[in-house]
């Protein structure tokens, strides 16, 4: 009853393409917001922020990244955790060795040279297509770590190859504390996700679908792989070299280069699935799950009284992950997201069934 | 020359074990459409399960047939509880179902049997062979490899002949076809996934007796998607063909550009071979020539 369009009549053009077009998502999309920048600050202690909030910001900015790939270009990558180590990795070299670069400026710029890595080994997508991209893809994963490794120069011949990030500040604003680690991971990744929701409504998001629907198809009317598949690459790296940055700046604070390995790509692709391909909100549903996950493992298990050796628990924590994928892949190929949407639509005729 | 030779054949036997994963593979692949990330999953759970087997005291022959009761059933439960319920959906549902499998497989076996490297010693000789007036040498375990490997396809060859063995080329050709003439999909596909689970007990057995059977095989599987790609989604030669590419070039690779590069390229080499040749040629060496219709 609370929820419903009808009656709700709208009279310009404007509100027809408005992002929330009824008051009520409004509202809540508000009320999100305030507990996110508000309420969160207010409560949460540095545990949460650390363990929980700041890797959930950051992964999901890469998921979403992924997101737009896999989910809306149907380009199926391997490839993240690779992209986000070009994001990490070029993010502290501005920072080390441009004295004064404007936090945001750095961050800009760690995404532009992953999205042109990243365009990069997009080109096989032209030619080659489903799962032998997807394992073209894995050819960047393992070749960029080794490259972070190899070349000595992108990490100041650092003897233990640990890349340390230098003091944050952002226009006169020294980020140190979590709370305030956590706000500015919050104020990159609202920008970013507002971003991408715009692109995805307008012309770039309905070519990739095109794309991806049909490529075929898509090219007949006019739409140019080329140019869709190769934007699509760059903008999905700009994000998940964003996110990179921001992992290693805001959350790890120091990190070894090769560290952005396979794991952290099927960790984000686990993600998008888990969350719903092809949906911006599915990205954050799937990163928050992901990450949980192994949290709840860890945490209830002793809770009820049963005493886990931790190898047990990894294991455990392994097999009830690949349960879960099975599981929600069978129940819900369209992940968490489609479940949101069935919740409203649920909600707009209760109490009745229909 | 003789060190090049050395070099090569080291390769092309580290190629041998490549295509021992990548066969299981392209069998799943080409009777189901289903890309199966757990091939290496799978080697590792037969090899964890052989080597439990045989460390209970269990003789070897008796291991080894409960450990292919094991690969069957596990086929058996794999169709019944996550193919089955994924009839008609996307190829890509169906990959990423199968990493699902993969993790599992990969705890599971574990949580079994331990995390340890366990050795595994199954009586094949491992001394060294010289050729060439003791020029080159070769380790006659990689011998006996290629000689299992080359069973494997014989008998994989033999097999594609028989009544059951035309039923799988039939689903491969066409799902629709072949169950409207009365083949049992569901059959089918639990008899491919058992061939699948017997290849990967041999890989498991092959790779275990070599490095020890331990989780990094499941990492080291993944070499196989460069070979799958090189060889062709659908070709059992072009996966043993692809394999021997594979091996031979990251060798060579490694040992004659390495060098240029500080060494340790073998980790990224077959990709980017893979990548290299797929720009040239999309399908792969022997994959079907894909034609599309909107």
């Amino acid at each position: 009853m609370l929820y419903r369009e009808s009656g709700q009549y709208k009279t310009t053009y404007g509100a027809d393409q408005a992002i929330f077009t009824i008051p009520q998502d409004r509202v809540f999309f508000a009320l999100l917001m305030l507990v996110a920048f508000v309420g969160i600050p207010l409560v949460a202690t540095n545990y949460v922020y650390t363990a929980l909030l700041i890797p959930f910001l950051c992964l999901s900015l890469a998921a979403l990244g992924l997101n737009i790939l896999t989910g809306y270009c149907g380009q199926l990558s391997l490839g993240t955790g690779a992209f986000m180590g070009v994001g990490a990795v070029a993010a502290w070299n501005l920072a080390t060795r441009v004295p004064d670069l404007n936090l945001v400026v750095i961050f800009i710029l760690a995404g532009l040279v992953t999205a042109a890595v990243g365009m990069f080994f997009g080109l096989p997508s032209l030619r080659i297509k489903g799962f032998y991209l997807a394992v073209a893809t894995l050819a960047a994963q393992f070749f960029l770590p080794w490259l972070f490794v190899k070349w000595g120069w992108l990490t100041n011949h650092a003897a233990s190859g640990v890349i340390t990030v230098p003091p944050l500040t952002l226009l006169g604003w020294s980020i140190d504390t979590p709370m305030e680690k956590y706000l500015f991971a919050l104020g990159v990744v609202a920008i970013l996700a507002l971003g991408a929701k715009n692109m995805i409504r307008s012309n770039p998001g309905r070519q990739w679908m095109a794309i991806r629907d049909m490529d075929i198809a898509a090219e007949i009317i006019g739409i140019r792989p080329v140019v869709a598949k190769l934007t699509a690459f760059a903008v999905s790296s700009f994000y998940i070299g964003v996110a990179g940055a921001l992992y290693l700046f805001v959350y790890l604070g120091s990190a070894e280069p090769d560290g952005f390995g396979i794991n952290l790509s099927f960790q984000a692709l686990f993600m998008i699935i888990i969350g719903g391909l092809g949906s911006i909100l599915g990205s954050f549903l799937g990163a928050f799950f992901i990450l949980l996950l192994p949290i709840f493992l860890t945490r209830v298990p002793p809770m009820l009284g049963f005493d886990l050796s931790t190898a047990l628990v990894s294991h455990l924590e392994f097999m009830v992950f690949g349960a879960l994928i099975v599981f929600f892949l069978i129940v819900e190929p369209h992940g968490l997201a489609r479940l949101w949407q069935i919740t409203k639509e649920k909600l707009r005729v209760w109490p009745f069934p229909y | 020359m003789a060190f090049f030779l050395e070099v090569l054949i080291g390769g092309l036997m580290a190629g041998v074990m490549y295509s021992l994963v990548a066969l299981g593979f392209v069998l799943i692949f080409k009777a189901s459409g289903v890309f199966n990330f757990a091939q290496g999953a799978m080697v590792l759970f037969a090899g964890l399960f052989f080597v439990g087997f045989t460390e209970l005291g269990v003789p070897m022959w008796l291991a080894l047939l409960l450990t292919v009761g094991v690969m069957v059933l596990l086929a058996g439960v794999i169709e019944r509880l996550v193919l089955r319920h994924l009839v008609n959906q996307e190829g890509i549902i169906l990959f990423m179902a199968t990493i699902g499998v993969s993790f599992f497989l990969d705890g599971f076996g574990q949580l079994i049997w331990g995390s340890n490297v366990r050795q595994l010693d199954i009586g094949i000789p491992t001394d060294p062979i010289f050729l060439m007036d003791g020029e080159i040498l070769i380790q006659s375990f990689d011998l006996w490899a290629a000689l299992v490997a080359g069973t494997l396809l014989a008998a994989l060859v033999v097999f594609q002949k028989t009544r059951t063995g035309r039923a799988l080329r039939a689903v491969a050709d066409d799902h629709q076809a072949a169950q409207s003439v009365g083949i049992p999909l569901n059959v089918i596909w639990i008899i491919v996934w058992a061939i699948a689970g017997l290849v990967a007990l041999v890989a498991g057995v092959m790779w275990g007796s070599k490095l020890g059977v331990q989780p990094a095989i499941v990492s080291l599987a993944l070499k196989a998607l460069p070979v799958l790609i090189l060889g062709g989604f659908t070709s059992i030669p072009g996966a043993i063909l692809g394999g021997l590419i594979i091996g031979a070039g990251e060798k060579l690779a490694e040992v004659y550009i390495g060098p240029l590069f500080g060494g340790g390229i073998e980790n990224w080499f077959a990709y980017v071979l893979a990548l290299g040749f797929l720009l040239i040629r999309p399908q792969g060496l022997f994959g079907e020539k894909l034609i599309e219709r909107v």
